[in-house]
């Protein structure tokens, strides 16, 4: 079996097992991104069952990660659970919106072991909190943050510089591809 | 002729205690609370010159890769650039070493263990800055966890700029600094002593967390 049909196979599979998934969990939303991507969109309570029957009856035994996107404008968070299947080689990607006033979600720590890290991580940077997630209240990288979480999207960082650390003075920007045509290639010049 | 007895401070009676603020009551009894003191030099100007030119041809310096230029570390060392002709040697534990390079960027985590390896270093020390990060910020200027000055929070002596300076730039800032010594105006670790209360003060501005002595003895 040639690429081709490899790809054939995987675009079947994963049309299949959308389509089953939107019938078992009711998914609001189906993109199939590429032939071996697909993303489904799941309730915020759905969520741990769903990935429960894709890691258990699908196949779908890694979790690659977990990423948040912030919709400031629309005032929800996009949760983006990442999983691939080593025997069809294929992803999909399990998409949960939440609430941007008090975020919360449930933890999958016991699905995927690895879950807490991105958790705690989520935690620290977006202010998500998942209950019972393993030392979810510790810090992970930053110490003695005392702001509000860094990636949200109203954390304004060019402020917050100026006023936590110093400039110096004499720092300008240059319009590169002029800067590049006066020093480096004087000769060539507008043409 | 006794230094000792010649330099004020030394003497325990005029010492300022540090506060240790940060720390716990027990552990504030197992950390040194004395202020640190600014090197004197010889009397002699010319023993102080011959000093200076043994310090400026054995350079120790910590192994401490604190940014991305720390990668232009490792080649210094190899058979290409060699700088062990100069008498510049890695060593593994800031008690050993006179140098510290800053290479590149440093976070504000990275950044109280640059103080705490400063410290802990035995005078006579340098700081060689490698990078435009130290020095302004470079790329990470707006980042809301990397500082921007370095020489705010540690006295530098040298700055190497580039991003990333080879190490043949590295070569040239050693031989610069090797310059400087011998000329004894590398009075970074003086400067320190001097401006203890603004460097601290810099310093406890950036970090939050500060659970770590004042002054790392």
């Amino acid at each position: 079996m040639g690429y081709a049909g490899l790809q054939l196979v995987n675009t079947m599979f994963m049309q299949e097992l959308c389509e089953r998934m939107t019938r078992q969990f009711d998914c609001d939303q189906v993109m199939h991104q590429k032939d071996d991507l697909s993303f489904l969109r799941v309730d915020r309570d759905r969520l741990e069952s769903a990935l429960m029957y894709l890691k258990t009856h699908e196949g779908f035994v890694h979790l690659s990660f977990v990423t948040v996107i912030d919709y400031i404008e629309d005032g929800f968070f996009r949760l983006n659970y990442m999983l691939y299947n080593y025997d069809k080689a294929t992803n999909i990607g399990v998409q949960v919106d939440i609430t941007r006033e008090n975020p919360s979600m449930h933890s999958i720590h016991h699905l995927w072991a690895q879950g807490w890290t991105y958790q705690r991580e989520l935690k620290e940077m977006y202010g998500i909190d998942f209950p019972g997630s393993p030392r979810v209240d510790e810090e992970f990288v930053l110490e003695g943050w005392d702001g509000i979480p860094p990636m949200l999207r109203e954390f304004d960082t060019a402020k917050f510089c100026e006023d936590r650390f110093a400039k110096r003075d004499g720092r300008e920007s240059q319009d590169i591809k002029q800067t590049m045509r006066d020093n480096l290639y004087p000769e060539r010049g507008e043409s | 002729m006794n230094k000792q007895d010649k330099n004020p401070g030394n003497n325990r009676e005029n010492l300022i205690k540090l506060e240790n603020a940060g720390l716990t009551a027990e552990e504030q009894q197992l950390f040194c609370d004395a202020v640190p003191v600014p090197y004197e030099p010889y009397s002699l100007e010319f023993v102080e010159r011959f000093h200076n030119w043994i310090r400026a041809n054995s350079l120790w310096v910590l192994a401490f890769g604190t940014g991305c230029g720390a990668i232009e570390l490792n080649p210094l060392m190899t058979s290409r650039f060699d700088a062990n002709r100069f008498g510049v040697m890695m060593r593994p534990t800031p008690r050993q070493a006179s140098v510290l390079i800053v290479a590149g960027y440093s976070s504000v985590k990275t950044l109280k263990r640059i103080i705490r390896s400063y410290e802990q270093m035995q005078g006579p020390k340098f700081v060689i800055g490698l990078g435009i990060c130290t020095i302004n910020g470079g790329m990470y200027y707006d980042s809301y966890n990397t500082i921007n000055c370095l020489d705010r929070y540690i006295p530098v002596d040298l700055y190497i700029t580039g991003c990333m300076p080879r190490p043949e730039a590295l070569l040239a800032g050693f031989m610069e600094l090797k310059r400087k010594i011998k000329a004894g105006e590398c009075d970074g670790a003086n400067r320190y002593v001097k401006d203890f209360d603004w460097y601290k003060a810099n310093q406890k501005k950036v970090i939050k967390k500060w659970d770590m002595p004042d002054y790392n003895w």
